[in-house]
């Protein structure tokens, strides 16, 4: 059974429509990747499933429930992390402090305090750098932090937008490095990205968006041999 | 252990400076110059703090806080005038609607809960806002407040322009002991907002300034907080009014003025976005310079025969403004930054890595 599944969503922004009815499934336990240009509806998606934008129409489904009413927080509690794109770590507290905050809502203490200290064993960085304010960070460690922030909530699906967006290619690695991580330790991500290249070849299963539809989707594999694909996202021309 | 020695030391810290101040007002006398900064400073400490909790800790640029200390001051005053006096005080109103009298403890409870509620309902419409537009829109609701307060139709209630006065007053409660009095409401107050600050609630906060789409990812309900935020100061700025009309000795809606809200902002900036006892700190020394220390530059002076040119009465505004504006240019981040007193020395944040370990 998919763990996230959303069907013939439409969102518009003041009469413009950023998503035009798409659908796609994400299967527990996978690294689902929505791939896409500029404006393509990517994060509009991400948001919409967040509960930070309403749809106009259409559905979106967590573990077999119907969530697009949910507000923010209840979508949280519910089971999904975001990290959002640009990081956007809480640069004037303490990594300690950003992880923290991303235990929010839960009640747990004990637990809590075991999860950070899976967060510091997953991103050892993190834990050398446990006192220092989040903005004192590199690219590379933000995006650490914001992973963990996510994890902190105890989720069963992360989302994340763009995450590869203004690091170097050697961090890039890097990150994509983490989400195979998350992956090894069962999550679900759902992943964004404009770098299709190095997204295709990391997930399972990927869907192409093009100016709010869905016009392609196949395993990592499939897309990646796909003429298609390759010009208009790998940049290699058809001979 | 480590954390427990810090908050004994702390304590203690606070029960000497306590104990200073007890003495001046012993040795000096009430009236003297030092008794009135002591008092007005202490005052001036808990609002710029309350001010604080909002600017610096939630992000939140709101100019209201003179409205708040008005509607806090009139509560109290309101209420504690005595049933003997009112028929003296209400002389254009018939003595006035309120015809009962309360404790000055309770009224001051009741100075903060009525600043509190008015906040509340203000909050609803205006923290919708973000940025100026918010500052705009409490600036002209604590106008609006100023102005409702002075409207005869309420006069039976608030005196409309005229002057409140014979309720209790500091030097009257606790005659000989009025530092000591303002220092422990005050210190009580800010106490309690320390607390809230390192709560989780405080934590969250701050992750509300620092960035509002990253907080709200996280679950944080973001009216819910600000809302919080905002009814909170303005309960302490309410007690702050109360306690400045306790101070002054007589109350006029008039002197709570938009510049009233422009000076404990001054005093904030100075002290340090972020930083409750820098914003202590600059309190004292903002009354301290505005009321006493350049006092001296109002009268004139004369140097053997030389009369020291400019010296007259007004003249130490004009230093105080140049003297403010250069601490504005060369401490951007106010005297203490975003730090406080008891992490100086400490790298910041060791204090977290010492919890861990």
């Amino acid at each position: 059974m998919s763990l996230l599944k959303v069907t013939d969503l439409i969102v518009s922004y003041g009469g413009i429509e950023a998503l035009k009815g798409i659908s796609f499934e994400v299967a527990q336990g996978q690294i689902v990747t929505l791939i896409g240009a500029n404006g393509a509806g990517k994060s509009t998606t991400l948001r919409t499933i967040s509960g930070l934008v309403r749809p106009k129409e259409g559905r979106v489904y967590f573990e077999g429930r119907d969530i697009t009413d949910f507000g923010t927080q209840k979508i949280v509690e519910t089971g999904i992390a975001m990290v959002p794109e640009g990081r956007r770590v809480f640069a004037n507290l303490s990594v300690l402090e950003n992880l923290r905050i991303g235990a929010y809502l839960r009640k747990d203490r004990e637990v809590i305090e075991q999860d950070i200290q899976y967060v510091y064993d997953l991103f050892p960085r993190l834990r050398e750098r446990s006192w220092q304010l989040a903005g004192t960070l590199s690219g590379g460690e933000q995006q650490m932090l914001a992973v963990g922030r996510a994890m902190m909530t105890r989720p069963k699906l992360i989302m994340m937008d763009e995450p590869s967006l203004g690091l170097a290619p050697l961090v890039v690695k890097d990150i994509f490095r983490i989400i195979q991580t998350l992956k090894e330790t069962g999550m679900t991500v759902l992943l964004i990205e404009q770098n299709a290249n190095a997204a295709l070849h990391a997930c399972d299963f990927a869907y192409v968006l093009e100016t709010g539809r869905i016009t392609m989707q196949g395993t990592g594999e499939e897309l990646l041999a796909s003429s298609a694909i390759q010009e208009a996202y790998l940049g290699k021309t058809g001979k | 252990m480590k954390k427990n020695l810090r908050l004994i030391l702390s304590l203690v810290a606070v029960a000497v400076l306590f104990f200073l101040a007890w003495l001046v007002e012993k040795t000096e006398g009430t009236q003297s110059m030092a008794v009135t900064v002591l008092q007005k400073g202490a005052v001036y400490a808990l609002i710029a703090v309350s001010m604080n909790l909002l600017n610096g800790f939630t992000g939140l640029f709101s100019l209201g806080q003179a409205g708040f200390m008005l509607v806090g001051a009139y509560t109290y005053a309101v209420l504690t005038i005595p049933m003997a006096k009112r028929a003296a005080v209400y002389q254009y109103y018939d003595g006035g609607w309120v015809q009962f009298t309360i404790g000055f403890l309770p009224a001051l409870l009741a100075a903060g809960a009525v600043a509190a509620v008015f906040a509340a309902l203000i909050g609803l419409p205006v923290l919708r806002l973000k940025g100026d537009y918010l500052a705009i829109a409490t600036l002209g609701f604590a106008e609006i407040i100023r102005a409702i307060v002075q409207w005869d139709g309420i006069g039976p209630l608030t005196n409309g322009s005229n002057l409140l006065k014979t309720y209790p007053t500091l030097k009257n409660i606790m005659p000989g002991n009025t530092v000591l009095f303002t220092f422990l409401v005050v210190g009580l107050c800010i106490g309690l907002i320390l607390l809230l600050i390192n709560s989780t609630y405080g934590r969250a906060f701050k992750a509300i300034r620092d960035d509002e789409t990253a907080a709200e990812a996280m679950g944080i309900n973001l009216f819910h907080h600000k809302q919080m935020a905002f009814v909170i100061s303005s309960f302490f700025a309410g007690i702050g009014g109360a306690l400045l009309a306790m101070y002054q000795g007589s109350l006029q809606a008039n002197s709570f003025k938009s510049s009233m809200t422009y000076e404990i902002l001054l005093i904030v900036v100075i002290g340090g976005l972020g930083s409750v006892s820098g914003s202590v700190l600059a309190s004292f020394l903002f009354i301290a310079a505005s009321e006493w220390w350049l006092r001296f530059l109002d009268s004139e002076m004369l140097i053997g025969d030389f009369q020291v040119p400019l010296l007259a009465p007004g003249f130490r505004m004009v230093v105080f403004s140049v003297v403010i504006m250069v601490v504005v240019l060369f401490f951007r981040k106010g005297i203490m930054g975003d730090r406080e007193l008891w992490e100086l020395g400490s790298r910041r944040g060791a204090k977290e890595g010492r919890k861990k370990a």
